[in-house]
């Protein structure tokens, strides 16, 4: 299969501190990598594009570990994960659908064995397209509080023959949290749902 | 601190490649953001000094968040650039207030130098709005290869009451900068212009 390449890379990380109740004690922290690589099916048909799941794998963890290190370098602050594509013109939804397994698994395993599925959500735009990739707790979907979404995007990506890649950590529950469901005390952690 | 600050957000670009040309070393550039109350939203305010020790202090905090994202000291940063966005509550003269009397100051010093004046951009708009953050050298103005721009969005800011400050930082200028003029290793460095 072909190799990956990759155009450029951008981290973006906010801290939020409020958003007009009382200031958090710990800020909350999002950060999201994106890389921009080259689509390798751009622009025709190709029926049998499975084998570059795996050429996408180192990449995924590279990404998931500076993920990591932009939140400070201890995978266990991260409470909250997801993941993203945007597909260039030339190339269609499935080539997005490539990044579930590489992207999802390589920030399970920086993680230490996250158990629930990693959110995810994809389409084809043109540059400067935005993203907001969802966000469940890396432990439990169901809890609540950790229900979130981060904008990504990059204004001159994806081009025709690009395609977006996005992961997504958060440190935890929305800044002021409160409507109720499961809380993070109360997962159980067997079924990656409760 | 004087800034109410809700929400601080980072961003790095790091090009690998462009025109399918490898770029060694990548070119890098960060933005810090902050998102803060504006004091003088909703009503007309003659003493703006209020606004400008806030860019003072804001100069400080931003460009040292910019270097550390960079992962540079900062006499190691090229190009430098400032920008804000005043929320629809406030007038223009308040992100001038800001950007423009006492911010230069903090910046220059946590770069070692800077003896050209810092490009800069403002605008007033609503949430998601996007910010151009013009760049240049920061010791000699007419160094062509490092004019440029960055941009910057925060999907939720600037709220009606609120003002977007961003300094943006380089390591290097344009990929592929191929149209002439003075060159970097030509700066005399003693006027900010040449």
């Amino acid at each position: 299969m072909p190799e990956v390449v990759v155009r450029k890379k951008v981290t973006c990380v906010e801290e939020i501190f409020h958003e007009g109740g009382p200031v958090a004690e710990k800020p909350l922290r999002r950060a999201a990598a994106i890389a921009v690589i080259q689509n390798p099916f751009a622009g025709r048909y190709v029926e049998n594009i499975e084998g570059f799941m795996d050429d996408l794998k180192p990449l995924g963890l590279e990404m998931a570990r500076a993920l990591v290190a932009a939140l400070g370098g201890d995978a266990k602050v991260v409470e909250g994960y997801g993941k993203g594509a945007i597909v260039g013109s030339a190339g269609e939804i499935e080539h997005g659908a490539l990044w579930h397994v590489p992207g999802g698994y390589a920030m399970r395993e920086v993680l230490g064995g996250a158990k629930a599925i990693v959110a995810s959500t994809k389409k084809v735009g043109g540059p400067g397209s935005r993203l907001d990739v969802p966000i469940t707790h890396i432990n439990a979907s169901y809890v609540r509080s950790h229900f979130d979404a981060m904008e990504v995007g990059v204004n001159d990506a994806p081009r025709a023959d690009e395609i977006l890649l996005a992961l997504v950590m958060t440190t935890g529950a929305r800044v002021h949290a409160r409507a109720g469901g499961l809380k993070a005390s109360e997962i159980k952690g067997e079924d990656g749902l409760r | 601190m004087k800034a109410k600050i809700r929400k601080i957000a980072t961003f790095v670009e790091e090009t690998q490649r462009e025109m399918d040309r490898a770029l060694s070393p990548p070119t890098r550039r960060a933005a810090a953001v902050a998102v803060i109350e504006n004091p003088c939203a909703g009503r007309y305010v003659d003493d703006l000094s209020e606004l400008m020790a806030i860019g003072e202090e804001l100069g400080e905090l931003l460009t040292a968040r910019a270097v550390a994202a960079l992962r540079i000291l900062g006499p190691s940063a090229e190009s430098y650039g400032k920008a804000a966005a005043v929320g629809e509550n406030g007038e223009l003269e308040h992100a001038a207030a800001i950007l423009h009397p006492k911010l230069g100051t903090p910046v220059r010093r946590v770069l070692g130098k800077g003896a050209a004046l810092i490009p800069s951009s403002k605008k007033r708009g609503g949430m998601g709005v996007v910010l151009d953050i013009p760049l240049g050298h920061k010791d000699a103005a007419y160094v062509r290869s490092h004019f440029d721009g960055m941009e910057v969005r925060i999907n939720d800011a600037p709220r009606a009451n609120e003002i977007m400050v961003a300094i943006a930082v380089t390591d290097s200028g344009r990929p592929l900068a191929r149209v002439g003029g003075l060159t970097k290793d030509q700066i005399k460095g003693e006027d900010g212009l040449r």
